[in-house]
């Protein structure tokens, strides 16, 4: 496992370009899997993005609470435990891929 | 012509029985099918069930019953989901996904009695400004096929310019309503978060995604969300205060009123022909009897690069769910699980999202969580702080809502933060959840300029009444372009 927080540099506090091999890892994190040939353009647009939302550095928040929801006040509604729907389950798999004996499948998973 | 009826006229004409849903539909199917070589709008035309449910809708005006909306044409943007219709979301991952169930916007048209003609071409996943990423082919802009209609709503803004149909629903996350709706020169709303439910809307980032609507006038809106808007317990985020009646206030006048003019989007990256544009609108509500006063926003700034750490975070936690398991596509022959992953998910998804996906990846792993997603919401708050102060001192808020006109197809495409750029003056609403609409005010070299009003928490009517009375006194909003007319 690549370890991001050692390969990060930070030169006259921007980042530096992706390299090629954190983008690699990058895209493993998030299963994906970039043909050779496409990672340079991928190492090159995300340097850029990183480079753009790294300008949040200069904000000052200091004693400012997060925030994850847009609605102040607001807390997360919570419904009653209770089964409310049907069983669609054959209808939902006419969407799968693969599927027997209203199992999904998948390769091999334990030798 | 029987297309260039705004929605509220047809309503009527349908009520009174002067037009039926059947020739109605028919004449909109025509128009979409000679259409699509030049516009690419719509994914899917669904002609049969529109024709049987607009059968339906004649019968049931036929008896006197009917939905406020009865027999009225209109389309989806392909994300929100349709129950037995293929919901693509503009990407090769759902591209033979058939929803099992409505979205609930979806079921409340239904019920109110609108007529699904198709699903409209969107950005992948709605991430684009251009409808560009879309796996279906770019939407081109009705004013000029060269031309981007602008995204990720792009199908949506371009039926209704062409007046395919009078009215499609959207959804904006950063922009994905308002952008497009300028530069197609139509009416776009997006409401305040938590207002129109999100179930069965495919997720891009939770906590800035929300459905609304593209028409031809803010009274055609009113209309169309006074039937999307409401609580809704299957979105734990639905708001559930009352909705009220958006039409019936259309007319309240604008005397008193305070606009605030929002000094920072009056900046060097603004067009100066489209500033022309929105100065001279600034006018015409001066002359209605509101004030106009300069407002600032000192953290505004800081609303892309946010927004560009905040919707990616949320994008690739959403799109882990494409597994190729469950459901969308799956890879020919996977040799392991990892393998079944890796290459379902990177066939079935564009460039852009993978960008996003990986963006995301990179902002919430280890050691950079702090630095980023943390920040970049303490920042969300000084945004919507600076927005609460605004609110303190006027009722609303005017500037512009893209930087330019409708852009050439290609001109964007090489550099991601010259296209997120696009949407500066859209994403600052998204995070603070507040509404507003974009309504067209002129032309820039022939190409439509839009005018934003963004308001506070759930201001919808008041932004619908400003861009009512302001079309009632122009007819920015009445033209079309002249291939389409």
């Amino acid at each position: 496992m690549y370890d991001f927080c050692t390969d990060f540099r930070f030169l006259d506090g921007t980042l530096m370009a992706l390299t090629r091999a954190q983008v690699e890892s990058i895209a493993h994190l998030a299963r994906l899997e970039l043909e050779p040939a496409e990672i340079p353009a991928f190492q090159d647009k995300l340097s850029r993005i990183v480079d753009f939302i790294g300008e949040l550095e200069r904000a000052d928040t200091a004693g400012v609470a997060p925030m994850a929801h847009p609605l102040p006040g607001l807390s997360q509604r919570l419904r009653p435990d209770a089964v409310t729907e049907a069983d669609e389950h054959d209808l939902y798999q006419r969407n799968a891929p693969q599927v027997a004996s209203g199992l999904y499948l998948v390769p091999k998973v334990i030798e | 012509m029987i297309h260039r009826q705004t929605l509220a006229r047809l309503v009527g004409d349908l009520r009174a029985r002067k037009l039926s849903s059947v020739e109605l539909v028919r004449a909109c199917l025509e128009r979409i099918e000679a259409s699509q070589p030049a516009l690419n709008a719509f994914i899917s035309i669904t002609a049969e069930q529109a024709l049987d449910a607009a059968q339906a809708a004649d019968r049931a005006l036929a008896r006197g019953d009917g939905g406020p909306l009865a027999g009225v044409p209109i389309g989806h943007k392909d994300l929100f989901c349709t129950a037995g219709v293929r919901t693509t979301c503009g990407s090769r991952m759902l591209e033979n996904f058939v929803s099992p169930y409505d979205a609930t916007v979806v079921e409340r048209l239904k019920a109110a009695g609108a007529v699904m003609l198709g699903k409209l071409n969107m950005d992948e996943f709605a991430m684009g400004s251009s409808n560009e990423t879309s796996y279906y082919g770019p939407v081109r802009n009705p004013w000029n096929t060269d031309r981007v209609p602008g995204g990720s709503s792009g199908g949506s803004a371009a039926a209704v310019c062409a007046r395919l149909i009078p009215a499609a629903t959207a959804t904006d996350t950063g922009g994905s309503i308002r952008q497009p709706a300028a530069l197609c020169g139509v009416t776009g709303i997006k409401p305040t978060y938590g207002r129109v439910s999100r179930y069965g809307m495919i997720a891009f980032a939770s906590s800035l995604d929300q459905g609304g609507v593209i028409a031809a006038s803010a009274e055609d809106a009113a209309l169309m969300l006074r039937e999307m808007a409401g609580f809704d317990r299957r979105d734990s985020t639905s708001v559930d205060t009352p909705v009220p009646d958006y039409v019936a206030g259309l007319d309240a006048p604008l005397e008193g009123l305070t606009i605030g003019v929002l000094k920072e989007f009056f900046d060097e990256g603004l067009d100066p022909d489209n500033e022309r544009c929105l100065r001279e609108a600034l006018t015409v509500f001066t002359r209605l009897g509101a004030g106009v006063r300069e407002v600032s926003l000192p953290n505004i700034s800081l609303s892309v690069p946010a927004y560009y750490v905040v919707a990616p975070a949320e994008c690739s936690s959403n799109l882990a769910r494409y597994d190729g398991v469950r459901f969308g596509h799956r890879c020919e022959s996977p040799r392991d699980l990892q393998d079944l992953y890796k290459r379902s998910r990177s066939e079935g998804f564009g460039a852009e999202v993978k960008r996003r996906i990986m963006t995301g990846t990179y902002v919430l792993s280890a050691g950079y969580y702090d630095a980023y997603y943390l920040k970049a919401q303490r920042v969300r708050r000084l945004i919507a702080a600076d927005f609460e102060r605004a609110f303190g001192e006027v009722d609303m808020l005017m500037g512009p809502a893209t930087p330019t006109a409708a852009f050439p197809l290609g001109a964007k495409v090489a550099d991601p933060i010259t296209m997120y750029l696009n949407d500066i003056y859209t994403i600052s609403a998204n995070l603070a959840g507040v509404p507003a609409l974009s309504i067209p005010c002129g032309f820039a070299r022939g190409l439509p300029v839009g005018l934003q009003i963004i308001g506070p928490h759930f201001a919808e009517q008041r932004l619908l009444q400003a861009a009512h009375r302001y079309q009632l006194e122009t007819d920015w909003h009445l033209r079309i372009p002249e291939r389409f007319a």
